[in-house]
């Protein structure tokens, strides 16, 4: 298992590099600079302002100063805030992203698995056909539509939560209900799709034949082998709900990575591209490797194969 | 079964206790609204549209920055709340000497920084210096260059002392300002958060005086002089001023502070201000404008706003390098019809570039509907090429609903009137400024919010080599007319100078102006000293809140 952890964070290594190269490259190629304003900018600031980013230097400079700070972990102030490091940025933004991805992943798991389950085990009934079209419109039905409909009515008609803003947990109910409904119809019918696959194994049939209770059968037979797909899709999910949700950040005014993800393309604000890009990519590779290690726990057959 | 199992696994205490936590925490939610608390509190929330990019007024370059720094920071003078006109600021009064070359400000010996440090003569000529230091790369440095041989200084031809800039401190509480030419807008201008002083020695502790970026614009750091001080700052989330008990004027403020929350989402923004988030929002969305004026008809604010919307054509490639091309092409849109029927959010057509009652000049209308002409102009042009019609044109702008709108809009008058297809293109904004400003383009469009109240910022644009004029478009005839409305101290002088320039836009079509800008915001009935004005500043000593009255 050591080995396993070993080789695969040394495979990290060469994967951040390709990552940080080709988007280094390809937010440099890209029309447009930071600078470029609809007030035009006199020629010899724009070199000033080049100047102090260090833009003025050959791109293949620039590229190796990247690199060499990024293994310092310097991550280089933002073109769009000056005044900030993109470390600071990440560091402000990333624990209001984990809270908001947390409680969403768990809202997905609370609801979803349940219903995936029941699903499974009523199948063709109305416990499995009811919660299989909500989760399929709840698939359907984007977050920028859910979110001011949860406003709306849990805000604006029943005043119970604030509509938007990230300053205590009461904000806190909205945007993760939206963001987490919508997972929760994918991991739903993820559920199901394992349980109804693990329910037709014969080491279930054999504990049911030797008379094991229908709890049982669930909890300390299927349900490890029903969450298979489950926990697959997890890692990459749960890295996009933990770097942030532009749509959601938006809807609900809320101070997350998403925003800084989008806009920093947007703007042109090179090293806070690099720096959400490397970060995000961090993420998936460290999620992925949890869910690996999680997978092997709860299969047999992947542990042997690790 | 099995869902009866689970559920028989619940204990009725923790059932009980499930409730009670759901219970306090429904309760703990419908705490109330900012707007309700804000009475008590004397606290305005605003709704701020974007993240000021800078709270460093030598480098910002928004109308969110100057939101807030106009809190912050006071300069010499400052706005009369309602009409804008210079009212006494740091200096409590001032003698314009040479027919107005050259200003004396006598500066109050009770103007205060934040850490209770005296603001004198010394540290507006420092921040002059710093705003005009090549070496800083101030986007607004060239704001300053009135000042006499400010240029020189700012183009690094010369040291401050060689140059001999136009700044200089008499004593602690005189500071001399001379001009290169007399500038009838100059006290206006210095409203413009370019010109405001900054603190010395923050500068120095954080070696900010040529350097961007440094930490000093952080909480804790920003020494103000202005009626409030810097409290919190969140990146996109809130900026927090209270009250700074040590300004001068003091005892007339009102509030005893303010939180700009920089939302985006102008549908976002709305609802913050329906749930009682805000006092006033920065915009409303074009779409909301029916729904918000049946139901919140006292709060809807069309607001007049000092800017021109308006396309670019590009003179240097066909066919809009013929004149008759560019004229027909405008005299083919029905500009009342755009605003009624397609804008329907109070903006005023365009039939001049500059709008009308700008520092109290008004021109006379040139831009008008006349497809008839319009027609007959282009056939000639078609005859005289040999065409049966015009290629197609391609109209490019930044992706936007309303600007999408606009030039479907257009596309089907000039369609109608011309028989001409247009091709709509829309750009992702960085993309756009880089295509424009290489001149890679037909028709584009544009937009353009004025500085300070004069023509002179409308008209400056279209000067010969001009960084913003991009359409090729060069006139001796009009830079002189523009030379002599900058410098006279005439009104009436000015005006016909400004007109004649005005006359020949007209007559040489280079822009299309469309239609001019309102403001449109939601405004609470218990915000009060708020008045309309045309660059939308609201100086915030003036502003109180007041419960409403019942009807």
């Amino acid at each position: 298992m050591k080995k396993f952890v070993f080789s695969r964070v040394l495979q990290a290594v060469p994967t951040l590099w390709v990552i940080a190269t080709l988007t280094f490259f390809m937010t440099r190629y890209a029309p447009g600079g930071p600078f470029d304003t609809e007030k035009a900018i006199p020629q010899e600031i724009k070199v000033k302002l080049e100047s102090h980013f260090g833009l003025d230097r050959p791109l293949f400079d620039q590229y190796l100063l990247y690199l060499k700070n990024l293994l310092r972990g310097d991550l280089g102030p933002s073109f769009k805030y000056p005044g900030w490091e993109v470390s600071e940025l990440i560091a402000t933004a990333f624990p209001v992203s984990l809270t908001l991805g947390v409680l969403s992943l768990s809202i997905a798991l609370l609801i979803g698995i349940p219903a995936g389950i029941i699903a499974a085990l009523r199948k063709n009934t109305w416990l499995d056909y009811l919660p299989m079209s909500l989760s399929m419109a709840g698939i359907c039905l984007p977050t920028f539509v859910l979110g001011p409909l949860l406003i709306y009515i849990f805000s604006t008609q029943l005043g119970l939560f604030p509509p938007l803003g990230w300053y205590g947990p009461a904000d806190w109910v909205l945007p993760s209900f939206t963001l987490g409904l919508f997972y929760a119809a994918y991991v739903a019918r993820l559920t199901r799709a394992g349980m109804l696959e693990t329910l037709q194994q014969d080491y279930v049939r054999t504990a049911r034949a030797k008379g094991a209770n229908p709890w049982q059968v669930v909890t300390r037979h299927a349900l490890r082998g029903g969450l298979l797909p489950v926990v697959t899709y997890l890692g990459p999910a749960f890295a996009g709900l933990i770097s942030g949700s532009f749509i959601i950040e938006s809807i609900f005014f809320i101070p997350g990575l998403g925003k800084f993800f989008v806009t920093a393309a947007f703007n042109r604000d090179y090293t806070m591209v690099l720096g959400t890009v490397l970060f995000y990519a961090a993420l998936i590779i460290l999620l992925n490797l949890l869910v690996d290690l999680l997978q092997a726990w709860l299969d047999p057959k992947a542990r042997q194969a690790q | 079964m099995c869902t009866v199992l689970i559920f028989h696994k619940f204990h009725p205490l923790i059932a009980l206790v499930g409730c009670l936590c759901v219970a306090w925490f429904v309760q703990g939610c419908s705490k109330p609204s900012n707007v309700e608390t804000a009475l008590n509190e004397n606290i305005l929330h605003f709704g701020l549209g974007a993240e000021p990019q800078h709270l460093d007024p030598h480098l910002a370059t928004s109308v969110a920055a100057h939101n807030i720094l106009s809190a912050l920071l006071e300069g010499l003078v400052s706005e009369h709340p309602e009409t804008l006109k210079p009212v006494p600021g740091v200096a409590q009064r001032w003698e314009k000497l040479e027919e107005g070359k050259t200003y004396l400000f006598y500066l109050r010996d009770n103007a205060l920084w934040s850490n209770g440090d005296p603001v004198t003569a010394h540290d507006f000529v420092y921040s002059f210096r710093r705003i005009l230091n090549p070496n800083l790369g101030a986007q607004y440095a060239s704001m300053l260059h009135p000042l006499k041989n400010a240029k020189l200084y700012h183009e690094g031809k010369k040291s401050w002392e060689e140059a001999n800039v136009g700044a200089e401190a008499i004593d602690n509480y005189t500071l001399k300002i001379t001009l290169e030419h007399p500038i009838p807008y100059f006290l206006e201008l210095l409203n413009h958060y370019s010109w405001f002083p900054v603190h010395r020695p923050t500068l120095e502790k954080f070696d900010a005086f040529e350097k961007m970026g440094t930490p000093w614009t952080k909480p804790g750091n920003f020494v103000s002089n202005g009626p409030f001080q810097l409290i919190e700052h969140q990146i996109n989330s809130v900026i927090a001023v209270g009250k700074n008990e040590g300004y001068w004027d003091a005892s007339s403020v009102r509030l005893e502070g303010i939180r700009f929350y920089p939302i985006e989402s102008v549908d976002t923004e709305e609802r913050a201000y329906r749930a009682g988030f805000l006092h006033l929002t920065q915009s409303v969305s074009a779409d909301r404008i029916d729904y918000l004026k049946e139901k919140y008809p006292d709060e809807l604010h069309f607001e007049p706003y000092l800017g021109t919307y308006f396309y670019r054509f590009n003179l240097k490639s066909p066919p809009f390098d013929d004149l008759r091309v560019r004229q027909a092409f405008s005299l083919a849109i029905d500009r009342q019809r755009l605003v009624d029927k397609v804008l329907k959010g109070g903006q005023t057509p365009a039939n001049t570039f500059t709008p009308p009652g700008t520092g109290g000049f008004y021109p006379q209308p040139q831009f008008i509907h006349d497809p008839k002409k319009a027609r007959r102009l282009l056939d000639s042009y078609l005859s005289e090429k040999g065409l049966e019609r015009l290629p197609p044109i391609e109209l490019t702008y930044n992706t936007s609903e309303g600007h999408k709108k606009v030039a479907e809009a257009l596309h089907g008058m000039w369609n109608e009137a011309l028989g001409v297809e247009i091709r709509l293109f829309n750009m992702e904004w960085k993309v756009f400024l880089s295509t424009i400003s290489k001149g890679e383009f037909s028709l584009a469009r544009a937009g353009w919010i004025g500085d300070y109240v004069d023509p002179h910022t409308f008209l400056h644009m279209w000067r010969s080599g001009e960084g913003l004029n991009m359409t090729g478009w060069t006139n001796a005839s009009y830079d002189k007319a523009l030379k002599l409305g900058e410098t006279s101290n005439s009104e009436k002088e000015r005006w016909e100078n400004f007109q004649v320039c005005e006359d020949l836009l007209a007559n040489d079509f280079p822009v299309l102006p469309l239609y001019f800008y309102v403001h449109l915001t939601l405004r609470h009935p218990t915000v009060r000293g708020w008045y309309p004005t045309l660059l939308d500043h609201h100086p915030y000593k003036y502003i109180y809140l007041q419960k409403e009255e019942a009807p």
